[in-house]
């Protein structure tokens, strides 16, 4: 994907976040963030727990509510606005780490939910997109089954599904695999390069250091809610410019 | 086979084949040794409860089937020692329906029919997410209303609402008190939920105001004060005005039982409907409420039962439902000194009611669940 990083200069920016600060209370979750993520990059954001990371992510869409600075998607600005979140929601997909698939649906019905309620789609066409997009995540045959009755792969497969069926312009992923058994972590992996080759704009928070070296175009590392180290991924893991960074690849590539 | 302490089990000798699990069942003997007569406490406790038991079961019998009459007319009932079910046998029409025209009561009879059928069709998980079930539902409960209540479109005479009473009433104020106040009570819950503080103090003071104030006070007020607030001479039916207390109480209950499931619903699933775009009213319409009724089945047919029972306050306002009538049957000179047989009467209705929604609640959480598997 390094090729990409080059070409990826002359694409547009789909998010730029300028000087962006939350609080929770008195605790500072995210200090100052400056990002732009361009067209078809992929951007993976790793870094300890309570660096921010997720709550970084969480502001793009407007889960978490930013306090000073300033968040375009694709060049609307996120603000209290209910029609720009309306806007920036429709063209930003998440996948989350418990799932959160809708358990009182069929799997078919939790994919095609939101492009009949929210893009109007007619039933029939959304039950065809609904089983394409299972087929690409390659659980087709699971269609007609409750969220409860599959295994933790194959839910955030759904999931994945169910984000993509909004055709959205930019996906985040937080933590997709962190709660799944080691056995079905590539399962979901695959998925997410499968979705990076296809060209979609992605940014993941995420632990899977295999993944981001093969797929990322920049590795963005935080702690204490700042952005420490933003960089290729070769450079990222040959040659760490901050002390904290080298620290905390030594923690987590030990193993 | 005993092991010293640290030392690894021995292997099980070849011949002992794969090992079951082990045996819980003792028998019935065998439990009954254990659970009834395990100690000499024990024991006696139980000789004590079988005696009780016996002494109590056989003077029921005695009283209700043994020496009790079955006969017509109250000089049946001349010096007999048991129940007098001849009572029952004449005035079981009173308990049913009150004084509505015998000769229309088929129409209650029809109505609790459809009632029961709904129920049954509830239960059917096929039945039930046929699109438009509920509407279905809502309409079939319409319907059972207006055969009782009558219609002059329906070419169906209109029975004063002075002569509703007995089982009819009560659950006529049950059924439709829980139907209309359901949608109060989900907007008051949602509303107390609100980030919009106004909206929230509302629903917060009404609320509290109507769980503060005993069921009486509320009929109290709606029988007498409620014309107050309309010009004279607009009259307001006696059951209407009943009616209307018992839906502002019911509807202040319920929504409390609803806030309790809408905070059980976990919060990544407002997370999830909130990232795909869905509004706010589609997310609690299509995504939380679902969920969260699903929850509150089980004390959603507590207070089901709660507010059967406290339909009897009506009788204080001059409404005689199941227990109204009772004491009014019992007044009849015809028959005198028949409190027993009335009340055990009317006290076996409201058992099998009860004991019938608590266990069509089971049944609906359990099909509820069967699909998920969570």
């Amino acid at each position: 994907m390094s090729a990409n990083a080059a070409a990826a200069g002359a694409m547009p920016v789909m998010i730029a976040l300028k000087r962006v600060n939350k609080w929770y209370g008195e605790f500072q979750a995210l200090k100052d963030i400056d990002l732009e993520v361009r067209r078809q990059e992929v951007v993976v954001i790793c870094g300890p727990s309570g660096s921010g990371k997720s709550t970084l992510i969480r502001c793009i869409n407007r889960l978490e509510e930013h306090e000073r600075g300033q968040i375009f998607v694709e060049g609307t600005e996120l603000t209290g606005d209910l029609k720009h979140i309306e806007i920036i929601r429709r063209e930003v997909g998440m996948v989350f780490q418990q799932f959160n698939l809708f358990p009182h649906l069929k799997v078919q019905d939790n994919v095609m939910l939101a492009p009949i309620w929210v893009r109007n789609l007619p039933r029939e066409e959304a039950r065809k997109l609904a089983l394409e997009l299972l087929q690409r995540v390659g659980i087709a045959e699971q269609a007609q089954k409750f969220p409860g009755q599959l295994s933790g792969g194959q839910q955030q497969r759904v999931a994945i599904a169910r984000a993509l069926a909004m055709q959205p312009k930019i996906m985040l992923f937080d933590e997709p695999t962190s709660a799944l058994d080691p056995e079905m972590i590539k399962e979901v992996l695959d998925v997410m390069r499968g979705l990076a080759r296809s060209g979609m704009t992605m940014v993941c928070v995420t632990h899977e250091m295999g993944f981001a070296r093969e797929v990322a175009d920049r590795i963005i590392f935080m702690d204490q809610g700042q952005i420490v180290e933003s960089n290729t991924p070769q450079e990222f893991f040959a040659h760490p410019r901050e002390e904290r960074t080298k620290l905390f690849l030594s923690q987590i590539l030990q193993h | 086979m005993p092991t010293a302490a640290g030392q690894t089990m021995p292997h099980p000798p070849p011949d002992a084949g794969p090992m079951g699990p082990p045996r819980l069942s003792l028998g019935a003997a065998g439990w009954v040794r254990k659970n009834l007569f395990g100690t000499w406490i024990n024991a006696l406790l139980t000789v004590v409860a079988v005696w009780l038991i016996w002494r109590v079961a056989f003077a029921v019998v005695r009283w209700a089937l043994l020496n009790a009459s079955f006969a017509e007319g109250p000089a049946s009932c001349k010096g007999i020692e048991g129940a007098c079910w001849s009572f029952i046998r004449e005035m079981w029409p009173l308990f049913m329906v009150g004084t509505y025209p015998a000769s229309e009561r088929w129409r209650p009879a029809v109505s609790l029919l459809i009632v029961v059928l709904l129920g049954a069709a509830m239960l059917n998980g096929r039945v039930r997410s046929v699109r438009g079930f509920w509407g279905f539902a809502l309409l079939g409960l319409l319907a059972a209303f207006m055969l009782v209540r009558g219609s002059s479109l329906l070419d169906l005479s209109m029975p004063e609402s002075t002569r509703w009473g007995g089982l009819m009433l009560t659950l006529l104020l049950t059924i439709v008190g829980i139907a209309v106040s359901f949608p109060f009570s989900i907007v008051l819950a949602l509303g107390r939920r609100s980030r919009m503080p106004v909206i929230r103090a509302l629903c917060v003071a009404y609320i509290e105001l109507i769980r503060g104030v005993p069921l009486i006070t509320l009929l109290f007020m709606a029988s007498f004060m409620l014309p107050l607030f309309f010009p004279s001479g607009f009259s307001f039916d006696k059951v209407l005005r009943a009616q209307v207390g018992i839906i502002l109480f019911s509807a202040a209950y319920l929504a409390e039982v609803v806030r309790g499931g809408l905070q059980g619903v976990a919060k990544g699933q407002r997370e999830a409907a909130d990232a795909l775009g869905l509004s706010y009213w589609q997310t609690m319409g299509l995504i939380v409420m679902p969920q969260a009724l699903r929850i509150v089945i089980p004390p959603l047919a507590g207070t089901f039962i709660a507010l059967l029972k406290d339909t009897s306050l009506v009788a204080i306002v001059g409404l005689f439902d199941l227990l109204g009538m009772a004491q009014q049957a019992v007044a009849d000179p015809r028959w005198l000194g028949k409190l027993l047989e009335a009340y055990a009467f009317a006290g076996l209705i409201y058992l099998v009611m009860c004991s019938g929604i608590s266990a069509f609640s089971r049944v609906l959480e359990r099909r509820f669940k069967a699909g998920q598997q969570t």
